[in-house]
């Protein structure tokens, strides 16, 4: 007995020390930050999937450098303060060459300073704020000059006068809505033409806010609403316009944090019209996206399963990282960071995503109406692609900011006027 | 008479025919229902094309524009006809054919916001213009004309209203209020004079805003005198009403808090268990209504009705299980039955997570429960609202007749005064343990189903109201029913009317720092339980 007991662990310590050698050698790990339990599983579990899906893709065209990538997923559970910690174990402990995670401004940036000191790589897909900028991030998502302004440009030539400005209580609404009134104001509307209201994460109860919403715009004067609202709130939100008959025709609201896979969860009949504006639709017409869209469904089993503009950002990061990485020749957390500044890899619209010397890349910009099968109806785009703005020509703490990872400036908040780096009480 | 209808008759023609003329736009009717069905057309362009085909005499005209409206226009991707979609079967525009092609060649004619909105005007014209339709059909869409027509469009209704104002008195009334509303904009003081009193007996808002700029910025001084006494009225009435208003959403939010509450009132108050897997018991509710509605897929709305004691059962059942294999284990130790309960809450979140995935699901609202009774242009109520209010008060006088007339609710009230008293009595308090759980966790699954109406169906329902649950039993004294319900409907109005002067995050707050206050003044809550044990 004693003796098959110790083969069975001969076994195992050989194949251990076996897998560990070949980890070693032959293949390149990546880190998977998405929380798979908690409020943002719902959101952040397919891009794990699209990430695992994309990973399978690489390897099966021969991975990268020849060697095979070898995906490490963690979950931080929607826990902030976990997303820091197992960043630091993915870096220190996994030793990953680029991290792919977090959705929320909070959890990037609670991973931020992680990142920074141990000069990790970490790839962002989702639109945020903006106001930022480091030499260990790439932001893949968009930033408010790429989904925020244009909405409202599109807005404005449908002739909307007034404008009821609604989000979630944290720090990527208040910082666009900030942004937005700014912009507005720029455009001669007043304090008397804007309303303003934020509510708490998961707010369930929305007739007061919606009843307002339809006293402030159906005075006989054209009114919006632009909706930061996020995640689950979105569903009671759009169930009591419906209900209260607040049709878009009348009220257009435009979403922000509103795709294909927050639709899943509502009956789109009475929302058809409502917009959202984003980077990506699954509806966009375009041979990559078909052939996306057919991968995804392949590889999830599941016709019904939709993508979204996060996905797409995932899509765009990923490629670009197996790019730069052959670019540089090396794994080497610099040399891939110098690298990354200038690839350009082609987006799912049809068009091509090229890495910034700020980290952010460019995007079209596309605005569509919500269907009743829920998907969306593109019914206006930029002519070609945005180039994001980290800092916001709009604030006035930032608009004199620039940033440019290149040799010789390599800084992320360069104040023109001053003609110096960390020219910002709101230092990166 | 017969000639005058004639010379009418006439009169319309030449009408139609001046409109037609007078629209600049070379488009025939064919080329315009070309452009309409090519899907390579511009939003701008087909919209051009629906105001050709509205000022046409073809008959086919108001159905597809109404068809337009609604999205059931289709094009063929053969031969470029036009369908509308109706009761499942795809009809040809202009020949009513039944469409016998393949379903994939038929594509939806897209359209965007602007022509949804020009369509719907558009439509409402040919509804006033429409005398096969009933007196009210046209009233209503004289109604929704009002501040929406331009000046020209009132010269073509004054003559629908000269023509219908013998037979119709109350169309060519609110048709008054449509030219009215665009006479506000004519350049003459006196025409804007005239029009303003005409409104003044008009009570909507929709006009409020143009009151207020005339008040302003009119030349005349009389004109702004006039519009200021007209804007002052209508914002009382406004007023009132939101006033009303936010009474009556106070009570629906405070029937939600009720209903959650007041499982967790048995639970909690009755048995002392603190019970926080109460909140995944509601979502298991709510989760029964989704399957129920996977089960019968044409008819969500008996689905719904069905799910109601399904839910119950199924939410009581889990209810007695958590019961019998963890809680009864731990009766007297608060804090490890806490503990306990919420790693159950954990168990049951991620055995939803597993099952139905963490994606929320879509819980269909029945047509009975969706849109609103309109009280007047000020107020409306909406049914799924007035429906959970009717349902809270219908669960909380059965729970309360259980309680006072039933051999249980004795028990319960019993075993819960004073547990030993009640077994020597010869009452198998195990037994009632189980059920009064069960009972608990039961409404809780009911209060899932009204949630399922109102909020995500995920599996993160429950933590959303666990803790207003709590906050509701601990105010409104534990163990009575009745002080839920007061303190339920006082938590959801005082919510409701400081949401709107604070905000939602700030009115929150001073909710939960009114009942901190008012809990160490009275640390028993609203209405204090008497009874023998009570200090236990």
């Amino acid at each position: 007995m004693v003796k098959i007991k110790n083969l069975f662990a001969a076994m195992a310590l050989s194949t251990v020390v076996a897998t560990s050698a070949m980890a070693a050698e032959d293949t390149i790990k990546i880190g998977v930050l998405h929380s798979l339990s908690g409020t943002m599983a719902i959101s952040e579990t397919s891009l794990k999937d699209t990430l695992l899906m994309l990973v399978n893709e690489q390897n099966k065209k021969g991975g990268v450098l020849g060697k095979k990538i070898e995906p490490v997923v963690v979950d931080p559970a929607s826990n902030w303060p976990l997303f820091a910690e197992k960043t630091r174990e993915l870096l220190q402990k996994e030793k990953v060459s680029a991290i792919f995670g977090c959705w929320t401004s909070v959890s990037r940036k609670s991973v931020l300073p992680v990142v920074e000191e141990l000069n990790g790589i970490l790839f962002y897909p989702v639109q945020y704020e903006g106001e930022e900028s480091s030499k260990n991030v790439f932001y893949t998502g968009a930033a408010p000059n790429q989904q925020a302004i244009p909405a409202v440009d599109y807005l404005l030539k449908q002739g909307v006068k007034r404008w009821a400005l609604v989000g979630t209580d944290y720090v990527y609404p208040r910082t666009a809505n900030k942004i937005l009134e700014a912009y507005l104001k720029s455009k001669g509307f007043s304090d008397k033409d804007i309303i303003v209201s934020y509510t708490p994460f998961g707010h369930s109860d929305w007739q007061s806010i919606v009843s307002d919403i339809k006293k402030f715009g159906s005075t006989g004067v054209k009114t919006a609403v632009i909706s930061t609202i996020n995640g689950d709130a979105n569903v009671p939100f759009y169930k009591e316009l419906a209900n209260q008959g607040v049709s878009a025709k009348d009220i257009p609201v435009i979403a922000f944090s509103v795709g294909e896979e927050e639709l899943a969860g509502i009956d789109t009949k009475p929302l058809v019209g409502h917009l959202a504006a984003w980077n990506y639709f699954e509806s966009v017409d375009s041979e990559v996206n078909d052939e996306f869209v057919d991968k995804w469904h392949k590889f999830i089993g599941n016709e019904s399963r939709v993508t979204n503009d996060p996905m797409e950002a995932t899509y765009i990061g990923f490629n670009m990282w197996v790019k730069a990485v052959e670019k540089a020749g090396t794994t080497d957390s610099d040399a891939v960071q110098d690298a990354l500044i200038g690839v350009a890899v082609p987006n799912l619209s049809g068009g091509i995503a090229t890495m910034m010397p700020n980290h952010h890349i460019t995007k079209p910009v596309l605005i569509g109406e919500i269907q009743d099968d829920g998907q969306f109806l593109i019914v206006d785009s930029t002519k070609g692609t945005v180039v994001g703005d980290a800092w916001s020509d709009y604030l006035p703490g930032s608009k004199d900011l620039i940033s440019d990872w290149r040799k010789p400036m390599k800084c992320g908040n360069y104040n023109v006027k001053l003609g110096k780096c960390g020219g910002s009480a709101d230092k990166k | 008479m017969i000639l005058i209808k004639v010379i009418y008759k006439a009169l319309f023609t030449l009408s139609l025919f001046l409109m037609l003329s007078s629209s600049a736009f070379a488009l025939t009717s064919d080329e315009a229902y070309a452009v309409i069905s090519n899907k390579q057309s511009s939003f701008d362009a087909k919209l051009e094309a629906f105001y050709t085909l509205s000022d046409s005499s073809e008959k086919y005209v108001p159905v597809l524009i109404d068809a337009a409206k609604n999205s059931n226009l289709y094009y063929s991707r053969k031969d470029s006809e036009l369908y509308v979609l109706a009761n499942g079967n795809y009809f040809n525009v202009k020949t009513s054919k039944v469409f016998s092609g393949k379903k994939r060649d038929l594509k939806r004619v897209a359209i965007n916001n602007q022509i949804r909105e020009s369509l719907a005007l558009l439509s409402e014209m040919k509804t006033l213009e429409d005398k096969t339709l009933s007196e009210d059909a046209r009233i209503e869409s004289a109604h929704n004309l009002i501040g929406k027509v331009s000046i020209s469009d009132a010269s073509r209704l004054q003559f629908i209203r000269d023509t219908s104002i013998s037979d119709f008195p109350e169309l060519a009334e609110n048709l008054d209020y449509v030219i009215a509303s665009a006479d506000l904009n004519s350049q003459e003081p006196k025409i804007r004079n005239g029009a303003m009193r005409i409104l003044a007996n008009l009570n909507s808002p929709i006009l409020i805003q143009k009151f207020e700029d005339i008040a302003k910025n009119d030349s005349d001084i009389s004109n702004r005198v006039y519009a200021e006494k007209i804007y002052k009225n209508l914002s009382s009435t406004q007023s009132f009403y939101s006033g009303v208003e936010t009474l009556y959403f106070g009570i629906s939010l405070g029937s939600v808090l009720v209903l959650a509450a007041i499982g967790l009132t048995i639970t909690f108050g009755v048995m002392g268990v603190i019970n926080m897997a109460h909140g995944e018991l509601m979502m298991i509710g709510a989760y029964t209504v989704y399957v129920m509605q996977q089960a019968l897929p044409n008819n969500p709305g008996l689905a719904l009705l069905l799910s109601i004691p399904m839910a119950f059962l199924v939410s009581g059942l889990t209810g007695i299980i958590i019961e019998r294999t963890v809680i009864r284990y731990l009766y007297g130790r608060p804090l490890e039955t806490l503990l306990a309960t919420f790693g159950i809450s954990l168990l049951l979140q991620q055995g939803v997570r597993t099952i139905f995935t963490a994606l929320n699901k879509n819980v269909v609202i029945p047509d009975f429960l969706s849109g609103a009774i309109k009280i007047n242009d000020f107020f409306s109520i909406t049914y799924s609202r007035f429906y959970i209010i009717i349902f809270c008060l219908a669960v909380f006088f059965a729970l309360r007749h259980i309680l006072k007339h039933s051999r249980l609710g004795l028990e319960v009230r019993a075993v819960s005064q004073n547990r030993a008293m009640a077994r020597n009595m010869g009452v198998r308090s195990e037994r009632v343990n189980a059920l009064t759980f069960g009972l608990g966790s039961g409404i809780a699954g009911l209060a899932g189903v009204a949630l399922s109406q109102l909020t995500n169906v995920g599996p993160n329902l429950g933590q959303n109201y666990i803790v207003d649950s709590f906050l509701v039993v601990v105010f409104g004294g534990s163990g009575n029913i009745w002080g839920t319900m007061v303190a339920g409907m006082t938590l959801g109005i005082a919510n409701k009317v400081l949401e709107p002067v604070a905000g939602a995050m700030l009115g929150k707050i001073l909710i939960l720092i009114g009942v901190i206050i008012f809990i160490q003044r009275r640390p028993r809550g609203l209405f204090p339980q008497r009874g023998r044990n009570v200090e236990d």
